[in-house]
């Protein structure tokens, strides 16, 4: 069971690389944090926008 | 959702303070949590399995004297001569209130005393060599050391120290000849006992048995320039938004943007109270931003907006 | 059996109370206002799902110790498992945090609800904070060694000692998820007293309830 969860929990994909960074002025975010935030923005947006399924009985 | 330019009125005020009268529809609360737990529990699990969590191995005393014995000599030199960082910090472990930050002419630093008192001398050199045995010229050079007095102590610890400032990469054997005491056979035994691990020991566990206190050994790491230096490579510097990051190409915290942006700004970013000014500042800020009255302040100022359903 | 109203047991008063400030049907309720019908409001149930989970895969990895996740593939699992968690928990907080602040949700006597609001983000933030320093690696040594600047500058680290692991690790697995779990059941407690607030311009057909009801 160990060894078969040790070969499940190998990631993919790795993320210890050299990291990467923008810079913007005095601005300096690393990518994965852009992305985090950008997600977070676009799900918000999504929130905001998408119809919600409707409801089966209104009293 | 749309943008008043009206701030929230009075009308949608009291329309919230009414219990609601109007539609109502069927919504099961339990099922929509266990449905909220399950597709978290699910995005969790596949993100721990997809990117895993990063894991940069620790930096002890041994690994940092054996990999830059340069770094850890000229760092012991100015814990000799307390002009270290620990040395020169104040409160809460040295007795100078003159070293505290200031916010105007408050010094919040001082008002808890020295709580966790640290003797860079004594703490950091003297003790831990105290306890090597079967060395007769450090036994010497420690007998030499506390029969000087302390004008004595601090002026070869200082002779020392800046001839090893002025040496061809701090290279202990570069420094130029002079009378430094005891100092330099004190030193480099105290750079045998790291790299054989000693010093880790020593200094955490100070002659007791259990430990969970690691003030002194990360006090000392960080008066050096090497563990600094590791952390500046992976953008984790305090003037690179350090705070917010993760080593490698993790997501970090991002959400102390606003603890860590004052000090990438001036006046924060030249001030020598940087640290005093930002943190109370957010200090102000937190429970402000807790204030039903000061978010609503800003709700009008910003026009308010429409959330529609 | 129902006790006099003029009862002198403690048990019988703090049962009255409860009662009457949260009665069963709007403790639990069934059916809620038809403007909850949007995703925005999702995002409070998902943050608290959130934090159920970061509590399961924290306790897992309290089972084997703060560094057993060093050595252990299935240990590193379940740290990631709690990362990954936090860092969902605090992205739909944050999500939820914007939704209210746009729909000023304080309205309707809800200042508690958001007082008790901002001081789970607050109290999450901090715990987060410990939860990095007890990581036992090279980033909790860089942390410690650089936070202890910010909180001895206005002499919290007089007491908060980030650098003692020890102290660190008992507030970080005790002392603030036990504070920041009670903030959050009063939070929700208050939504649940005071109900989800509507949206600033509520439709007017919506206030007219349905007829036949």
């Amino acid at each position: 069971m160990t060894s078969i969860l040790t070969r499940a929990l190998g990631a993919p994909i790795n993320l210890n690389h050299r990291g990467h960074y923008v810079h913007w002025g005095v601005i300096q975010i690393s990518v994965a944090n852009l992305v985090v935030i950008g997600l977070m923005v676009a799900i918000f947006a999504a929130a905001i926008l998408l119809p919600f399924p409707k409801g089966r009985g209104r009293k | 959702m749309s943008t008043a330019t009206a701030p929230v009125s009075a009308s949608a005020q009291r329309a919230a303070e009414r219990n609601w009268q109007g539609r109502y529809r069927e919504y099961d609360l339990v099922k929509e949590f266990v449905v909220a737990l399950v597709a978290v529990s699910v995005l969790s699990v596949a993100l721990a399995a997809l990117f895993s969590s990063p894991d940069e191995k620790q930096i002890n005393i041994s690994q940092w004297s054996r990999i830059a014995p340069n770094d850890f000599v000229a760092t012991a030199a100015t814990e000799l001569d307390r002009t270290s960082g620990t040395a020169t910090y104040g409160a809460p472990y040295t007795h100078d209130p003159s070293a505290a930050q200031k916010i105007g002419p408050i010094t919040p630093q001082n008002w808890l005393g020295v709580t966790h008192p640290i003797d860079t001398v004594s703490d950091f050199v003297v003790r831990p060599l105290s306890q090597v045995a079967g060395d007769p010229a450090l036994t010497a050079a420690l007998t030499q050391w506390s029969a000087g007095s302390a004008t004595q102590q601090e002026g070869w610890a200082s002779a020392y120290d800046d001839a090893l400032q002025k040496a061809p990469d701090n290279d202990p054997n570069k420094v130029a000849t002079a009378d430094y005491g005891p100092v330099p056979v004190m030193l480099s035994s105290l750079l045998k006992v790291a790299q054989s691990g000693g010093l880790d020991g020593e200094l955490l566990s100070q002659g007791k048995f259990f430990a969970t206190d690691y003030t002194k050994p990360l006090l000392f790491i960080a008066d050096g320039a090497y563990l600094e230096d590791q952390a500046r490579a992976e953008h984790l510097g305090g003037d690179q938004w350090g705070m917010m990051k993760e080593t490698g190409n993790y997501p970090g915290q991002a959400w102390l943007w606003l603890y860590t942006v004052w000090y990438q700004v001036k006046p924060f970013s030249t001030s020598p109270n940087a640290d005093a000014l930002v943190w109370g500042l957010m200090m102000l800020l937190t429970p402000a931003s807790s204030s039903s009255r000061s978010s609503r302040v800003f709700a009008r100022f910003r026009g308010g907006s429409r959330c529609t359903g | 059996m129902t006790a006099p109203a003029a009862s002198r047991s403690w048990t019988v008063a703090v049962r009255q109370r409860a009662v009457r400030a949260f009665p069963p049907d709007q403790l639990l309720p069934d059916k809620q206002p038809i403007y909850v019908a949007a995703w925005i409001y999702v995002f409070g149930v998902l943050t608290l799902a959130a934090f159920l989970v970061v509590l399961l895969s924290g306790g897992v990895l309290a089972i084997e110790g703060p560094q057993w996740w060093h050595t252990s593939s299935t240990g590193h699992f379940f740290n990631s498992l709690h990362l990954w968690s936090v860092e969902l928990f605090l992205a739909f907080m944050v999500i939820h945090l914007w939704g209210k602040f746009w729909m000023a949700a304080w309205r309707g006597r809800r200042a508690m609800t958001w007082i008790t609001g901002a001081l789970c983000f607050a109290g999450s933030i901090g715990t987060a904070f410990t939860g990095y320093l007890v990581q036992t690696n090279f980033d909790s040594q860089w942390i410690s060694t650089q936070a202890k600047d910010g909180l001895n500058s206005v002499g919290i680290g007089a007491v908060f000692n980030v650098t003692n692991f020890g102290q660190m690790l008992m507030w970080h697995i005790v002392l603030l998820p036990l504070v920041v779990g009670v903030i959050v059941g009063v939070h929700v407690l208050q939504v649940r007293k005071r109900g989800v607030v509507p949206p600033i311009d509520v439709d007017p057909i919506d206030l007219i309830p349905e007829q036949g009801r």
